[in-house]
């Protein structure tokens, strides 16, 4: 098993869908000659070609646009946007178009398309490009919304995401492309829609994904050092949603904490939270936390763009809360 | 603005209470000292005292339920007063952040007061208490804001389930007995006598007093005395015990974790027969006090226990304890130590009986056995047999107890 960056694990599940499916195609800006703003496609250009590799105007809108009609063509394009906060710029095309289109010509047509939307803060990218919106695309039915925390999730739900016939928001952390971790070798596909326990505990149950992973995986740890005990549920895909492990881990703990980098008003937590409250209420023996991002634009100093951001050890706190 | 009355603590190990009857009600006025409530605790159900003056502004605890030491349960202001709000607990967001270190206590392990009289549980200690058929009104929350939680459901049953389990174990036989509900009280001596005699390693020495001119002295002074002033042989037992204990503070004391604590007060706790159990009540500095005062508090006190009016400070704070079944015709026996006292004396009855006196000359002589318990941990064989030696000196010269 080799231990390779979530950049590599990204760009390997693109190589390889597009070695092994003609269809399957990327374009986006700075994409092909440039090799990608995060450098995810490099090499990419000279080996599959200007048409397979397209550069486009910085034109989120057209980008998106353009995919899904290639998608109701039958290809299966790839869109990259730069950042998660351009995708507002396409927004249109994202929730009224390709979550709808399959549903109102009554299946008539599917959308076999993947936007790789780069999200997260913490690189100083000012409140404009620091935003985690996955809350608010994965509100609308039609929509799949997958954002991993690891690298081999990255790798196996980004080939899960170019075979699905549905369209795919696939919500990469500007923060873990460094990341490193094990990816098993040989075709590794993560099913979309499937929760996993990433740490055993019995004391406390955290829901998180993404980044979260990494900063409740910290947490953890040093609540171990004390004894305290965590269960970490990674959600993998925010829709569709896998109950089925948290309720599971919560049923034996009886406590939860939901960890997300987004803010806490109409979030994932709160998503979560009810949905724990719906299906498991009789178990819970302590009020559910969320540790979120502070209420305000991501601020640009560093300082206060930390502050702002949820880390270890407001997770520590939180979970000393419920215990 | 309004004054706090909150659960008091009636005895070294009340951990909650419960909130019997309330005497003032909402708006009633209410002096010092004036009774406010009735409380039970494992041991009693006592009157508690107003140490405040106003009015009974609000109830913060409902008649039947059952609360921890220290919980708000009612408040006290000037006629007409607003209240602006009920007492909050503690915050918990004000808890300075532990540091990463330190191994983390669970903060529901202390109690946290539940000011609002309604019962506040969480879904699942709900769900459990369902389960059990348990009622949550019984159960004392140690969440945040007095919540009920899982632990608090699981502990509220363990001790129950402890203490009867051996005797469901034998109904299973069938002779026909039938069960009774294990009282507050029984389920607190079962619990105590336990705990004594599996966690402090008794041994017991038996000493026989020569009683004659205590008993002559008894009578001689209960001459002087009105009928209802009369002192027993256990309010002249009490005296000089207290008296012998002054030279032996190892047996007034308690075990700890690390340390031996003496106490400086002598307080002589004496066990009183009720039915279906018994209670300890106790003389304050009984070495300071005359025989006339003991017996005169001990007569309060035992009328008090035995018509269940007993005053938490009856029954509280004792240092050393004497259990006396000499009325009952019982030649010896021996007590088991009660928590957390490094000793008991258990008294026999004072018969006359044949004794060879100092000359070989076989006589009629009044005697009086005793068996002294002692915790091994505090104190060793050679010391409690001189105690029982120098509490023949107080008892056979029993001037000393009117010195």
């Amino acid at each position: 098993m080799a231990k390779i960056t979530m950049r590599e694990a990204i760009s390997q599940a693109l190589w390889e869908e597009m070695e092994r499916d003609p269809k399957v195609f990327i374009l986006g800006e700075e994409v092909g000659l440039w090799g990608g703003t995060y450098a995810v496609t490099k090499g990419f250009f000279d080996h599959f070609g200007a048409e397979r590799v397209r550069d486009t105007p910085i034109a989120e809108a057209a980008i998106v646009g353009a995919a899904i009609g290639a998608a109701l063509t039958g290809l299966r394009p790839v869109a990259e946007l730069m950042t998660i906060n351009f995708a507002f710029s396409a927004m249109d095309h994202i929730v009224n178009e390709a979550a709808k289109l399959h549903y109102m010509f009554a299946g008539q047509m599917v959308l076999p398309m993947v936007i790789r939307a780069v999200g997260g803060g913490g690189r100083q990218l000012g409140a404009t490009h620091s935003q985690t919106p996955d809350a608010v695309f994965a509100h609308f039915p039609g929509l799949k919304v997958v954002a991993p925390g690891t690298p081999a999730d990255a790798k196996g739900l980004l080939k899960a995401a170019i075979r699905s016939n549905d369209p795919v928001l696939f919500i990469e952390h500007a923060t873990l492309y460094q990341t490193r971790g094990e990816v098993p070798d040989g075709e590794l596909i993560v099913p979309i829609g499937k929760s996993k326990i990433q740490r055993l505990g019995r004391d406390v149950t955290l829901v998180t994904y993404s980044k979260m992973l990494e900063v409740s995986m910290k947490a953890a740890e040093q609540l171990a050092a004390e004894g305290i005990e965590v269960e970490i549920v990674d959600l993998r895909s925010l829709r569709p949603l896998d109950m089925d492990p948290v309720l599971e881990s919560l049923k034996k703990t009886n406590r939860a904490v939901i960890v997300e980098e987004g803010w806490k008003s109409y979030g994932v937590g709160a998503e979560i939270a009810s949905r724990i409250y719906e299906e498991a209420f009789d178990f819970v023996d302590a009020p559910i936390k969320r540790v979120a991002q502070a209420e305000v634009p991501l601020p640009y100093n560093r300082t206060l763009e930390q502050m702002a951001l949820p880390n270890a050890a407001d997770v520590v706190k939180a979970v000393k809360e419920v215990l | 603005m309004a004054d706090i009355v909150k659960m008091p603590k009636l005895g070294f190990d009340m951990a909650e209470g419960t909130l019997v009857r309330w005497v003032k009600l909402e708006g009633e006025p209410v002096r010092k000292g004036d009774i406010l409530a009735e409380i039970e605790t494992d041991k009693a159900t006592v009157e508690v005292e107003s140490a405040l003056e106003g009015v009974v502004l609000r109830h913060l605890v409902e008649q039947a339920a059952v609360v921890p030491v220290g919980t708000p349960i009612a408040m006290i202001g000037a006629p007409g007063e607003k209240i602006e709000e009920a007492p909050k607990p503690e915050s918990r967001d004000k808890r300075p952040e532990s540091a990463p270190q330190t191994v983390f206590q669970p903060t529901a392990a202390q109690p946290h007061p539940n000011p609002t009289g309604r019962v506040i549980a969480s879904p699942l200690a709900r769900r459990l208490a369902r389960e059990k058929g348990l009622q949550l009104e019984k159960i004392a929350g140690s969440g945040p804001g007095g919540r009920i939680i899982r632990k608090d459901i699981e502990a509220f049953e363990a001790p129950a389930g402890a203490v009867d389990q051996p005797v469901q174990a034998f109904r299973a036989s069938s002779t026909g007995a039938k069960s009774i509900p294990v009282s507050k009280l029984r389920a607190a001596i079962a619990r105590r006598m336990v705990e004594s005699k599996q966690q402090v390693p008794h041994f017991y020495l038996t000493h026989t007093y020569r009683v004659d001119d205590l008993l002559d002295l008894r009578k001689k002074i209960n001459e002087l005395l009105p009928e209802e002033e009369k002192i027993s042989l256990n309010d002249m037992v009490i005296k000089a015990v207290a008296l012998t204990l002054r030279d032996f503070p190892n047996l007034n004391a308690f075990f700890g974790e690390h340390e031996i604590h003496h106490h400086e007060a002598i307080h002589i706790g004496s066990a009183v027969g009720l039915d279906g159990g018994l209670m300890t009540v106790v003389v304050k500095d009984a070495d300071q006090k005359s025989l006339r005062v003991i017996a005169r508090e001990m007569k309060e006190m035992a009328a008090r226990a035995r018509s269940g009016k007993v005053k938490p400070e009856d029954i509280e704070g004792s240092t050393f304890s004497i259990s006396n079944l000499g009325m009952y015709d019982v030649e010896n026996f021996a007590a088991i130590i009660n928590p957390p006292e490094a000793a008991i004396l258990a008294v026999g009855s004072a018969k006359a009986q044949p004794a060879v006196n100092d000359e070989g000359e076989v006589v009629v002589e009044w005697l009086m056995k005793a068996t002294l318990s002692v915790d091994h941990r505090v104190s060793d064989g050679v010391e409690a047999a001189r105690f029982m030696q120098a509490l023949a000196k107080n008892l056979e010269t029993p001037l000393r107890l009117v010195l």
